[in-house]
């Protein structure tokens, strides 16, 4: 029997990306291995989806590092709930709504408020959230000053009745992304300007793929600064207000 | 006009025309969360038997979405060709999918009448086919476009060649490409979803693109799927913009929510055009689309989620765009909810779109949340490509690392051309042979070190 797989002679290419390339071909088919490989991930992938966020353990992560972590839970129910009904994972139930109004600061209103929901990976927000609030902190001193909520059942516009109901100028909300295969903890950030609920999302401002293996921590929170900054200048954000945080003139002044 | 319809004497009755066309949608979770399906299995086939009677004309006097509140409305009957209407307006909807599947109607006969054909029209007759008269009528329908390829023609299938990276890495997005290239894929475009709408990023990318284009003289076109804001931007910086992309939907306040109107992609449009940097055509538009989005940005006046897909083409029909893109299966399970609402709105979504007259691809592709698996993706990729469509997608091994969903791989085209006997566009053909990654008949060939382009790879 002759060579069953024609293999790719440039798997050295694999060192520049976790891309599955250079995998080889059964006739012009997958190798057995690597489509097994494949059902592996997404068998991952999927269990990660239905992971509950241990919302106690994070609550006294952010405690730790000076936050007054409030904790909410959405209008879903639950995870199945939560999976056909998107509007209720925007909206909070009515404990959360009297939790938040009972929370209001009094006199000024907060510049900004941070939202941690779980989406649609809790692995995300509990391994990678504090990090980035941390490096956060380096740029914006007064952030533990900043009201936080953790939100179970979330998605990115709850962010919008958390921040109208606190009042808040800004809310920046850190959130698990949809797993992928190779990325099962990706973190996503949205930045809405004047939250409110009705908010769409043009008017919103998003780094993506914020984890160890793809947008850093450091990374995240130089953009994330960057953005909370223009914001704070414009009075907007959204599709105008740009992220040039990559430029020469922005790098060299923070 | 009253719309009902009298089964066993029980009366459906339905208050206006986009609740006939929502109720006779086949089921699907997104028109669910809408409140607009239909409550019980009857009701559905009540509504169809009612579409079935209707006159086509009747599109033209009653909007689904008010004209006065939308641009995209005003841009479908401003824009409806009443010459080319002519020949199917004493069709009712049903008769009018009768006429399609007829042997005497043939492409050129579909091509003449396309310009008379509205969305809301061809979204009805889809209503009342089966997947396999979707596949038929799709099949009949040509599209060609040009670039510096050619695009759409008989027996021909592109693919796209996406070698996204999390973090735009120059490297890790050229180690892709080249794994693309080496299986033959990249005609229908070389696109990359940049992980930041960063412009100097941007331009980077595609500056790293176009060098890798240029130095092999491989002809097809570049994109970076960035906002049009942000290729119109680009482009003031001369950066070499092939073609710009969007997302397009089929209601104004959707593509509010996305931050364009039809002012801003015709002055994008005209941009691309004046670069003249296609030497085979100017199409330079390459759309994306998907059912669901309007409801995502509630901004979908209570109709249902396929007949505002079609909607969306009119958008993109008005530009005369290279490449169409439904991305199926992204926007998850609340709009699509398993493998078999997934491959009904793929063949759905490419039998609109080609009906009037768009050059159709399909990211056939599902998420980690939605109940589907690669089974439903092999499915749906069979049946398109047995349909006709333009093009698809080539990722890596099915895994998009940047934007976390699967799509399909460079060996699924491999697939699909091996059983449908799908060959690649000519001029890309002709420049795989002469660079000895293909053979005369397109099928891979093993590659040596001496390999042009594994010979650029050493160097990084």
């Amino acid at each position: 029997m002759g060579q069953l797989i024609v293999p790719d002679n440039w798997d050295q290419l694999r060192r520049h990306t976790r891309a599955r390339i250079a995998l080889g071909r059964a006739g012009v088919s997958l190798p057995t291995r690597e489509v097994l490989n494949f059902s592996l991930a997404h068998a991952q992938a999927r269990d990660a989806v239905h992971l509950p966020l241990d919302t106690t353990a994070l609550a006294g992560e952010l405690a730790h590092q000076g936050f007054h972590p409030l904790q909410v839970h959405s209008a879903a129910p639950d995870r199945a709930a939560y999976l056909r009904r998107p509007d209720w994972g925007r909206r909070l139930d009515e404990a959360g709504r009297a939790t938040l109004l009972a929370a209001r600061p009094v006199g000024e209103s907060p510049a900004l408020v941070i939202l941690v929901a779980d989406g649609l990976s809790s692995l995300a927000v509990s391994r990678h959230a504090p990090h980035v609030l941390m490096e956060l902190a380096g740029h914006l001193p007064e952030l533990p000053a900043a009201p936080l909520v953790i939100a179970r059942e979330g998605r990115v516009a709850l962010g919008d009745e958390v921040g109208e109901l606190l009042g808040a100028r800004l809310v920046v909300v850190l959130i698990g992304e949809r797993p992928g295969l190779s990325s099962p903890d990706s973190l996503g950030i949205y930045l809405t300007w004047a939250p409110r609920v009705g908010c769409n999302d043009a008017g919103r401002n998003c780094i993506s793929n914020v984890r160890p293996e793809g947008l850093s921590y450091a990374q995240a929170a130089w953009k994330l600064a960057y953005l909370i900054n223009g914001a704070r200048r414009l009075g907007y954000t959204g599709v105008r207000l740009k992220d040039d945080s990559d430029t020469p003139a922005a790098l060299a002044s923070p | 006009m009253r719309y009902f319809h009298d089964i066993g004497g029980v009366r459906h009755a339905f208050p206006d025309l986009k609740a006939v066309m929502a109720k006779a949608s086949p089921l699907r979770s997104g028109d669910l969360l809408a409140g607009v399906a239909a409550a019980s299995e009857e009701e559905r086939v009540a509504a169809r038997l009612v579409l079935a009677d209707l006159p086509l004309g009747r599109f033209l006097e009653e909007a689904l979405v008010p004209y006065e509140d939308d641009e995209v409305t005003r841009l479908i009957l401003d824009r409806h060709d009443r010459a080319a209407f002519a020949e199917i307006s004493s069709l009712s909807v049903g008769e009018f999918r009768d006429w399609i599947l007829a042997e005497h109607t043939d492409t050129a006969t579909l091509t003449r009448v396309a310009p008379g054909i509205t969305p809301e029209m061809a979204a009805a007759v889809s209503k009342l086919m089966r997947n396999q008269d979707l596949i038929l009528a799709a099949g009949k329908c040509r599209v060609v476009t040009r670039f510096r390829n050619t695009l759409g023609l008989p027996g021909r299938l592109a693919v796209r060649l996406q070698p996204n990276h999390p973090t735009d890495d120059p490297k890790g997005i050229a180690a892709a490409m080249l794994d693309g290239l080496l299986y033959g894929c990249g005609d229908a475009v070389i696109g990359i979803n940049p992980a930041t709408d960063s412009l100097p990023a941007i331009v980077s990318l595609l500056q790293l693109i176009d060098d890798l284009r240029l130095r092999y003289g491989v002809p097809t076109q570049s994109c970076v799927l960035t906002h049009v804001t942000n290729s119109l931007r680009a482009m003031e910086q001369g950066a070499p913009v092939d073609l710009v992309f969007q997302s397009i939907a089929g209601t104004e306040l959707t593509n509010r929510s996305f931050g364009i109107d039809l002012a801003m992609l015709a002055e994008a449009n005209g941009a691309a055009r004046s670069l003249g940097r296609g030497n085979l055509g100017n199409n330079v538009m390459y759309f994306e689309t998907g059912q669901g989005s309007a409801l995502s940005a509630n901004g979908h006046h209570g109709v249902d989620q396929q007949t505002l897909e079609a909607r969306a083409y009119a958008v993109a029909r008005e530009f005369q765009p290279l490449l169409v893109n439904t991305v199926v299966g992204f926007i998850g399970p609340e709009y699509l909810y398993d493998g078999k609402q997934i491959i009904r709105a793929g063949l759905e979504d490419h039998f609109c779109g080609k009906l009037l007259g768009l050059p159709m691809g399909c990211d056939i592709c599902y998420t980690n949340h939605a109940e589907a698996d690669q089974d439903d993706m092999d499915t749906l990729l069979t049946l398109l490509g047995v349909a006709g469509i333009n093009f698809v997608i080539g990722v890596p091994g099915a895994d998009d690392i940047m934007l976390n969903y699967q799509s399909t791989s460079f060996h699924d085209a491999l697939y699909l051309r091996q059983v449908l006997e799908r060959r690649r566009a000519p001029e890309f053909e002709a420049w795989l042979e002469s660079m000895g990654i293909v053979d005369h008949l397109g099928r891979l060939l093993p590659q040596s070190a001496r390999q042009p382009l594994l010979q650029m790879a050493a160097g990084f």
